[in-house]
């Protein structure tokens, strides 16, 4: 019995090496500069440069324009982050609760309707969007960054399956209480769904983050990349380069990866919570 | 078919918890067992011990003879039916019942026999072919001994098979599984916390408490000789009346009342008394010897249950329902049903006295086993 | 449906207008736009476009292109769902198994889920690098020069790998999750009426895992298929001439760069209904995933 204990931590062992080691070398390589990286390829030490490659990242003017710095990248994903995640949560509370907790003629055909978003992922109409967008003025601004990506049905269905589970007695005390759509919808509604907030909180913001496809469509004035959005400069900068700026193109991936990373590690539980209830 | 030994069996978990302290019981071939005690005895633990199902951090266990500390489950000869039946979910009745007798390599015609049988006697044959949420509890309760009765063991297993079931149907599978072990003949440990279930089950019950056992013995035994307080309390129901008394000489005091009792008595000063609640007879004003204050009753039908005071001390008296209730009552009892327990240990104080309250001789004091 | 509900005339209104009105925007009017223009095709001046039925349909599906595209992008899907649905599961399993250590194990594993596809890729980008990437250098001890973004299959193969190793953690939670939410009750009926490990697996866990693992297999295909856009993007960096991509990299490449809007939606369309059919799958297997209970 225990040769196959062995056996198994073995396999685990292997598979947090394959999954970890790319991401410690990484930040490790980025402690290197350039030529360094040139010569002697990837590493596992501590080169010297930690400070100066991460200090040049965050606050050098780079990018074409000579205006985009890493912080502000920086910034702007966590506009993109926080925005679309909070969005989320308030388009989609108050949508389950009209569909779950009232009765009215178009119900059904809304339900449906938001039911159809999940048929057409963005990438399969990214050239209309654009157009849309562009007709309205909305790109290179953050509200065109962050609504059009609210348009989907994920956040919504989670929060109809966590109501329909809400026990019916509630709202039948409730209403002996005196309470009425509103009141039950603030006092009692919102506080039980705390947890489920959060938890799609975080899936949200991860998925917020890491946008890639649509920043890169929306936004062309630079001051408006995300950290994303920004490791498609680097490549741009490398062709034809002579030594290209490895290590700054590592200590970006680094940062990109940093704040959902810590977040889903921090909330592990909630985040695996949001994660397999929402997927349904 | 096959003996069990239990020798010196401990579980103690890591952290230093011991669920389970030295028990040892020895189980001849063919005998229904019953573990019964409250929730948190170790009587769960003890009968996942000897399923395999958790390690034995001291002691031996034997099955038919053999040694099987060490063993798989899959190989210690046992099948057991758990509290909420642990049914496959994605196979049929039919399916459950032959999938150990399969893994078993048992020749297809002898696992249809098996499982034909099983299905009669159990009365399963109209669901063999439905799949588990599709039956009630008490269906899916006989599935899970049908499972354990296909398989043939040298021993049953179960865990509080009847927990999750209504009072009406648990009565009625009681008789069944009692059926169903005096034909079948195999060993059974049976584990619960109902001291009903377990007397009318047992061959012998093993009271637990705390990791340790308290008493073993034959139903009757254990509930007429109970070893310690905990089992005078836990066996029966009402549960028996528990007082402070004295003995003086050979009267005792019991509160304001005092009993003459006509014999020697093993001890002296300050100790329990039990009085089961069945043995105590009203009288209307002080014909009695324990004046009684009635606080309530709880009218059963068959009987009545008359809860009071005796002195300070609470007392439950079970009587017949034909008999009126008098503005003041007493109680009295028979000194032979007078039960004595040291008050610092619990243990029982054995004394021996003929019926009628004639004297008697005094046996020593007799300690239970353990 | 609840059994008390509200019957206020226009409150559900007011409280569904702001995701119905987004939707209507952002998704209704570009997808009908999509399926509108599919049939057009537009006049590289300018000046307006002509119906064309579905030429530009058959254009598409004709073309020598698309179809190697479109092979490249099923053995793509494949490889990817399967080769990481099958790791994550074999993780998954073991971490079950575990006793000691499972959780930091799980911790370890499902971080890189954070990881934007884009930011694997460039790490990919890296780690196959000519000069520097390791991964180039352990192929080479085998005779293998890898020329990664310029050799076909050498590119497809870091795409895969980087693909796969992302979606790791993903399949690798929702496994986990199943696994531990099968009765352990059951799981000991099955010690004690079978003794192989392997066999218990096979026949007692993975069938009611089942669901769990139709649902993956979805979810999986539709990952490959769509959100791997960045991982190729930024592998191919922009030299996408003889480089593998997939069929959504092609509806933006030439939406975007080659100006077909035509072609574009009609590919756009085709996609849809490949998303159509495999959602309609998953909401069949959903229903039967509120399964055994």
């Amino acid at each position: 019995m225990n040769r196959i204990r062995l056996f198994d931590h073995l396999v685990l062992m292997l598979g947090v090496f394959v999954m970890v080691a790319p991401v410690v070398v990484a930040f490790m390589t980025s402690t290197h500069d350039a030529a360094d990286i040139h010569r002697n390829g990837l590493s596992l030490t501590w080169g010297g440069n930690f400070a100066e490659t991460y200090n040049t990242v965050l606050t050098r003017k780079g990018g074409f324009t000579g205006e985009i710095t890493g912080a502000r990248m920086i910034w702007n994903s966590l506009i993109l982050g926080v925005g679309f995640a909070a969005g989320k949560i308030v388009l989609s509370m108050l949508a389950a609760y009209a569909i779950v907790y009232f009765r009215f003629r178009l119900g059904t055909l809304f339900f449906w309707m938001i039911f159809t978003t999940l048929l057409l992922p963005l990438e399969v109409r990214i050239v209309p969007s654009y157009e849309v967008m562009n007709k309205l003025s909305l790109t290179n601004t953050y509200t065109g960054l962050i609504v059009p990506l609210l348009a989907s049905a994920t956040g919504t269905f989670f929060f109809r399956q966590f109501f329909k589970s809400v026990p019916e007695e509630l709202l039948e005390a409730a209403r002996i209480d005196g309470a009425g759509p509103f009141k039950f919808f603030i006092d009692v509604l919102v506080p039980l769904s705390r947890t489920m907030i959060a938890a799609i909180f975080i899936i949200m913001f991860v998925y917020g983050w890491n946008q890639y496809l649509w920043p890169t469509l929306m936004t062309t004035d630079e001051r408006f990349f995300t950290l994303v959005r920004g490791i498609k400069q680097i490549l741009l900068v490398w062709v034809g380069s002579n030594i290209p700026d490895y290590n700054e193109a590592f200590a970006l991936a680094i940062l990109a990866m940093l704040p959902p990373v810590m977040i889903v590690l921090i909330f592990q539980r909630w985040f695996i919570k949001g994660l397999t209830e929402s997927d349904k | 078919m096959a003996s069990i030994g239990i020798k010196g069996v401990s579980k103690i978990y890591n952290g230093g918890v011991t669920a389970v302290s030295s028990v040892s019981i020895d189980i001849a071939d063919g005998e229904f067992i019953v573990l019964v005690g409250p929730s948190g005895c170790g009587k769960s633990t003890l009968l996942r011990m000897v399923a395999g199902l958790e390690t034995i951090s001291e002691g031996e266990v034997t099955i038919g003879g053999r040694v099987v500390n060490d063993v798989d489950p899959a190989d210690r000869d046992i099948a057991m039916v758990f509290q909420n039946y642990a049914l496959y979910p994605h196979m049929t009745v039919y399916e459950n019942l032959a999938y150990g007798l399969k893994n078993r390599r048992t020749p297809k015609s002898e696992i249809d026999a098996r499982v034909a049988e099983a299905a009669r006697m159990l009365e399963l044959q109209p669901y063999l072919e439905r799949k588990p949420r599709a039956l009630s509890g008490g269906q899916r309760q006989r599935v899970a001994m049908g499972r354990a009765i296909v398989r043939k063991p040298s021993a049953f297993l179960f865990d509080e098979p009847l927990s999750n079931l209504d009072a009406k149907l648990r009565v009625s599978m009681r008789g069944e599984i009692k059926r169903l072990q005096r034909r079948v003949g195999t060993t059974s440990i049976y584990v619960t916390h109902d001291q009903l279930e377990a007397m009318t089950l047992a061959d012998r019950l093993v009271v637990l408490s705390g990791g340790r056992i308290e008493q073993i013995g034959a139903p009757l035994d254990v509930y007429h000789r109970p070893a310690t307080t905990f089992v005078a309390s836990f066996i029966g129901s009402p549960a028996m009346n528990l007082v402070g008394g004295e003995l003086h000489g050979s009267k005792l005091a019991l509160g304001p009342a005092l009993l003459d009792l006509g014999a020697a008595v093993p001890a002296q000063g300050a100790l329990t008394v039990g009085l089961r609640a069945e043995d105590l007879r009203l009288h209307a004003g002080s014909d009695g010897a324990m004046p009684f204050r009635i606080d309530y009753v709880e009218e059963l039908g068959s009987q009545r249950l008359v809860h009071g005071f005796v002195g300070d001390q609470p007392m439950v008296a079970a009587i017949s329902s034909e008999i009126p209730l008098p503005e003041t009552a007493s109680l009295s009892i028979a000194p032979s049903r007078l039960h004595f327990f040291d008050t610092a240990s619990g243990r029982r104080i054995d004394w021996t006295i003929a019926e009628q309250g004639q004297a008697a001789g005094v046996s020593g004091v007799e300690l239970a086993a353990s | 449906m609840k059994r008390v509900q509200f019957s206020s005339p226009f409150l559900p209104y007011l409280f569904l207008a702001p995701q119905m009105a987004i939707i209507f925007v952002f998704f209704y009017w570009p997808s009908i736009q999509a399926i509108q223009s599919s049939f057009y095709l537009e006049d590289p001046f300018g000046f307006g476009s002509t119906f064309v039925g579905l030429s530009n349909y058959s254009d598409a599906l004709g073309s020598v292109q698309y179809q190697s595209i479109a092979r490249f992008t099923v053995v793509f899907t494949a490889l990817v769902t399967f080769l990481s649905l099958g790791i994550g599961m074999l993780l998954a399993v073991k971490a079950d198994a575990v006793l000691k250590g499972s959780s930091t194990y799980k911790t370890l594993l499902i971080w890189v889920y954070a990881i934007a596809p884009p930011v694997a890729g460039l790490m990919g980008m890296m780690f196959f690098d000519q000069h520097i990437g390791p991964l180039v250098k352990f192929a080479a001890l085998f005779g293998w020069d890898m020329k990664v973004g310029l050799n076909y299959n050498d590119t497809a193969i870091a795409m895969i790998i980087v693909s796969v190793w992302k979606q790791i953690p993903y399949n690798f939670i929702f496994i986990l999750s199943g696994l531990q939410s099968i009765p352990a009750s059951v799981r000991e009926a099955a010690t004690i009426d079978c003794r192989s490990g392997f066999r218990r697996f096979w026949t007692m866990t993975l069938p009611l895992l089942a669901p769990t693992a139709f649902f993956l297999l979805i979810i999986n295909m539709t990952y490959a298929l769509f959100d791997t856009f960045g991982v190729i993007d930024v592998m191919v960096k922009d030299k996408a001439a003889n480089n593998p991509i997939t069929l959504v990299y092609k509806v933006y490449m030439d939406g975007f760069r080659g100006n077909d809007l035509g072609g574009s939606s009609a590919q756009s369309v085709i996609l849809m209904i490949v998303v159509f059919v495999l959602t309609i799958f998953q909401f069949r297997f959903i229903e039967r995933r509120v399964h055994y209970n």
